[in-house]
């Protein structure tokens, strides 16, 4: 069995390989002249203002959070998906109450208005029991 | 693997003496070399075929200069890219910028080795198959961060973080409108899917006819699946028009052209995945291909397999060459409001149809009514 995960090893070490080889062909041939304007940040041809490692909006954060408890619920159904033929109606049930409690958790997500890109001020709850 | 070489050792007598294990070594070695030839040139044909099937839909010719009729435009541009200076900007983060590629395309490439490609024909057949995909191919948002992060350049951090945000909501209906297929088999590894779409139904084995919530799901994985490999209604990461090209703005050279050829083996990934879960794999309709000689039937099912892999990516630059670009808000809408409650409901119909029919399909079941 673990003969099968040496073939992912050798996948894995041959692409990096084929990466290098393909750079390294690249540090062969081609010509290499920099200049201080050319190793500049592109900003569509003005001088680069401030450095880009900025504040970037909440809802990426927002996002990737949402994303990591359903991910996890993906990987615990698997299983439950191979053996489901066999345990039959228990499992079922077993995972229709797991994907309700998790679709409830949606429903407040959508409720609270997390799901929503544009947001502005007065979408967030707290503004909205202020009124 | 290791059968095939313990084979191989008693059919050479050349090879009586050397160690089992430098023998199957060898073979992997071989094996994913071969199977590397075939990622390469399917990624440089893809990129041909790709502005082939864009003129033609745009009513122009494409590329027609390198060759008859431009056939060998995608030779031309890997000798340009190979050629082009290799340009890291003063300010970017080095290391990482120079990681990137790595990530996404061993993570593209690392999961070629559980596509079916035929009965005997796979490079390994992990017990895992499609969890394993699902991981490899989340790599491939690692070094889109990376690139985007670390080249310090505003409109590639922004493609950064928009491409990871968009994978990473897209994976879970990719990941869910999987599961009906692995419910059917009872298994994980992609070659006891394809087996259990054989069978003498004909294309009414397949998976996509085995009930309504299957067909269904089939249409909710092609849609995510397009979502995640950036293609056009959902290209927002690269989004020519606002930001220049998202998270791949200051790479050049080479460096430049293993993000695309790793987006063309996703392609592949997607169409393959799609082929074998819902599609029938490599199965010939009313037909064992396993009654074959060895070779013939290899031959045989690479063949049907490829030609579904090839249409579904056809089918793939289609839709991209046809549909304008949504907008942020419409695509986080469209995977949290949409596909993740409609997978969700979907997967509960495949299971209670499983479970109320015993596991048999529509096709199945008009088939035992007449004996």
């Amino acid at each position: 069995m673990l003969v099968e995960y040496a073939t992912v090893l050798v996948f894995i070490v041959l692409g990096a390989v084929t990466v290098a080889l393909m750079l390294g062909l690249q540090r062969w041939f081609a010509p290499s002249a920099p200049s201080a304007v050319k190793l500049s940040t592109y900003e569509c041809g003005e001088v680069p203002y401030g450095s880009s490692w900025v504040q970037f909006n909440i809802r990426f954060y927002v996002v990737a959070l949402i994303f990591i408890i359903f991910d996890v619920e993906v990987a615990l159904l698997y299983p439950w998906a191979v053996v489901f033929q066999r345990l039959g109606f228990l499992a079922f049930i077993e995972a229709f109450i797991f994907i309700v409690i998790l679709l409830a958790g949606l429903a407040y997500l959508w409720k609270e208005g997390d799901l929503e890109w544009v947001r502005t001020l007065q979408d967030t709850p707290a503004k909205k029991g202020a009124k | 693997m290791e059968a095939l070489a313990i084979s191989l050792v008693n059919a050479v007598p050349l090879l009586a003496g050397v160690p089992l294990w430098t023998v199957t070594l060898l073979l992997m070695v071989a094996v994913a070399a071969v199977i590397l030839v075939f990622a390469l040139t399917f990624e440089g044909v893809g990129s041909l075929v790709l502005r082939k099937v864009a003129g033609d839909i745009q009513a122009r010719i494409g590329p027609n200069r390198v060759g008859p009729n431009g056939m060998l435009q995608f030779l031309a541009d890997g000798v340009k890219l190979v050629l082009k200076e290799d340009i890291i900007p003063a300010n970017a983060d080095r290391l990482l910028f120079k990681l990137a590629p790595y990530f996404v395309f061993v993570g593209s490439f690392a999961a070629f080795v559980v596509v079916p490609f035929g009965v005997g024909l796979i490079a390994a057949d992990l017990n895992i198959g499609i969890y394993y995909v699902m991981a490899v191919t989340s790599l491939v948002v690692i070094g889109v961060l990376l690139a985007g992060w670390a080249s310090n350049n505003k409109w590639a951090l922004l493609g950064g973080m928009r491409a990871a945000a968009q994978i990473v909501s897209y994976e879970i209906p990719v990941g869910m409108a999987l599961i009906p297929a692995v419910l059917i088999a009872g298994s994980l590894s992609l070659q006891d899917i394809v087996r259990s779409q054989g069978g003498l139904l004909g294309i009414f084995g397949w998976n996509l006819f085995h009930n309504p919530f299957t067909f269904f799901s089939f249409f909710l994985y092609f849609t995510a699946a397009q979502a995640e490999t950036n293609q056009t209604p959902f290209d927002l990461p690269e989004a020519e028009s606002e930001l220049v090209s998202g998270y791949n703005v200051e790479y050049s050279g080479i460096r430049f052209g293993l993000f695309f050829l790793a987006e063309f083996g996703d392609m592949f990934i997607v169409a393959a995945l799609a082929t074998a879960c819902f599609l029938g794999g490599w199965n010939v309709p009313f037909f064992h291909v396993g009654t074959l000689p060895w070779i013939w039937g290899n031959l045989l099912s690479l063949g049907v397999f490829l030609t579904k892999a090839f249409a579904m990516v056809l089918i793939m630059m289609w839709v991209r060459w046809t549909l304008p670009r949504l907008r942020v808000d419409q695509l986080m809408r469209m995977s949290w409001k949409y596909l993740v409650p409609l997978t969700f409901v979907n997967l509960l119909g495949v299971s209670l149809w499983l479970l109320v029919f015993r596991g048999k399909g529509i096709p199945g079941m008009i088939a035992s009514l007449f004996g």
